[in-house]
């Protein structure tokens, strides 16, 4: 068997961790330029696509991989593995998407009380019907010999915090123009700094939107299923919760394009170590001040939480897609 | 001896320069008893103090965040305060989402001549964060506790 896959072409892996195929199909979503890409990298190895074993891998001489880009959270000692072995396989290790690059939707679990996910999951959530309580588990006793499958992460990390990660491309998933610009960078001969943020903008995604922004002073927040949005207006200005001020730019602002704010997808911008916090210090400044201006001392703590009833899940909310990548990363144990 | 009767909190506290930095002073030249568990950072006002500023003070290690602002109306930026309170309200929803309790947030007024009020607050934050206990962030991963082997 070929296990080198063609000789001359640099090669090419896409691996996922936990993970939806999301950030498999937005390559896919290449479209043609996949076969360009196809003329200058070998696609090696791709569990989504191709059938090549883990042990094609393990077999390869250290760094023999050109370009690994690996997508989906670490979610289970399997990912922590698998993520362990192609850093080392592979010269360019690169977060890919939201979910490795800052922990993406399932870094969402790390808000439950730590190690209780699988009973919040599968016994506790309210639309849950197990009445023979089970829950699975890493081992079976029903087999012989036993069969044992990867334990849980107690949760989730950045990709960066468990092996080396040489560049990082944001999205959920990332926009085609997002992967095509990351992989002309990352096959070319001027690599940036390490470390880097590769294929997206550094400003917000304010800075790419058309809708013209006001001065704001709103007197409530409404939430997106409430609201028919203005065209042409800021959305946030309409009281609409966008995380554009938040948000690194390079999607070309699609989603405000398409009547819906943004939520946060490609992470903070540069320079923003913590995207809930940005956004918590915006939409302490876009409440009409003149609201609490009359009140008595004591009296504007409650008004300014009745103000912000509009917004019933700030965590799930300012951290959708970055809740690992941010300073406090998890719930306190 | 007891862990909680060891814990020493630390409590970070963020004051404006115009009111509450000066009652802080007043305090001082008044020679005000004034807990030592407390740091203080000057800013120029209320309105600068980033959220992240806050939570950075948590991961460094502080139990618990003072923000001191100039009274309602007195802000000589206008506004700054009332943002300060509108930043407080919504962050210590946030953080309660991260099992941080609101005590360990707050924000109180104090002008340049309450150097009382001053001991006061910081006293009452101290010890309410002492009550609570250290804050104890955790970034690192590790296995799930073996729930997923019930
Ligand atoms: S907040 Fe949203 S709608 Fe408003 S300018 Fe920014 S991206 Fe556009
Ligand atoms: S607008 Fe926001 S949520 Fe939508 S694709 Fe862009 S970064 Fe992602
Ligand atoms: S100047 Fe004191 S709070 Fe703004």
């Amino acid at each position: 068997m070929e296990c080198d896959g063609k000789p001359g072409k640099p090669k090419l892996a896409v691996y996922w961790g936990g993970s939806c195929g999301g950030c498999e199909i937005a390559l896919v979503n290449l479209g043609e330029r996949l076969l360009a890409l196809d003329e200058r990298l070998d696609f090696f190895f791709c569990p989504c696509l191709l059938d090549r074993k883990n042990k094609d891998v393990e077999e390869l001489d250290d760094g023999a991989i050109a370009l690994t880009l690996f997508n989906g959270a670490a979610r289970t000692t399997e990912n922590l593995e698998m993520a362990r072995l192609l850093r080392r396989k592979s010269r360019l290790f690169v977060a890919y998407g939201a979910c490795a690059s800052s922990g993406g939707i399932p870094a969402l679990a790390n808000l439950d009380t730590p190690g209780s996910l699988s009973r919040t999951v599968f016994l506790e959530s309210p639309t849950v019907e197990n009445p023979s309580r089970h829950v699975p588990g890493s081992s079976s006793p029903y087999c012989t010999p036993a069969l044992s499958l990867p334990k849980l992460t107690g949760s989730i990390l950045p990709l960066s915090a468990i092996a080396n990660v040489d560049y990082l491309i944001p999205g959920c998933p990332p926009e085609p123009e997002t992967v095509w610009s990351a992989i002309a960078i990352l096959t070319g001969a001027d690599l940036p700094p390490k470390g880097s943020v590769v294929g997206a903008g550094t400003v917000p995604v304010c800075d790419e939107c058309s809708r013209i922004r006001g001065e704001k002073r709103l007197r409530r927040f409404v939430r997106f299923h409430e609201a028919v949005p203005r065209d042409g207006e800021c959305l946030l200005d309409q009281g609409i919760v966008c995380m554009g001020g938040a948000t690194r730019s390079g999607c070309g602002a699609l989603c405000p394009g398409a009547n819906v704010p943004c939520s946060g997808c490609y992470g903070p911008p540069e320079g923003v170590a913590d995207q809930g916090a940005a956004m918590v210090g915006a939409l302490g400044s876009v409440l009409d001040p003149g609201e609490l201006a009359a009140l008595p001392e004591g009296e504007m703590a409650a008004r300014t939480d009745a103000l912000f009833e509009g917004i019933p899940d700030g965590a799930g909310t300012f951290y959708r897609y970055s809740l690992a990548g941010s300073l406090l990363r998890r719930r306190r144990p | 001896m007891s862990e909680t009767a060891a814990f020493e909190p630390r409590v970070v506290g963020f004051l404006c320069t115009w009111c509450s930095y000066a009652g802080a002073d007043k305090a001082g030249a008044a020679q005000l008893p004034s807990p030592d568990n407390f740091l203080p950072i000057r800013v120029m006002c209320s309105g600068r103090v980033e959220p992240e500023f806050i939570i950075r003070a948590y991961t460094e290690g502080a139990d618990g965040v003072l923000v001191l602002a100039c009274h309602p109306g007195d802000c000589h930026y206008k506004e700054g305060n009332s943002r300060a309170l509108q930043r407080n309200r919504l962050l210590r929803k946030l953080l309660d989402s991260f099992g941080i309790e609101p005590e360990r947030c707050r924000l109180d007024y104090v002008s340049a001549g309450e150097p009382e009020k001053f001991t006061r607050v910081v006293s009452e934050t101290v010890e309410a964060v002492r009550r609570l206990g250290p804050l104890r962030l955790s970034r690192e991963g590790g296995l799930n506790d073996g729930s997923n082997d019930a």
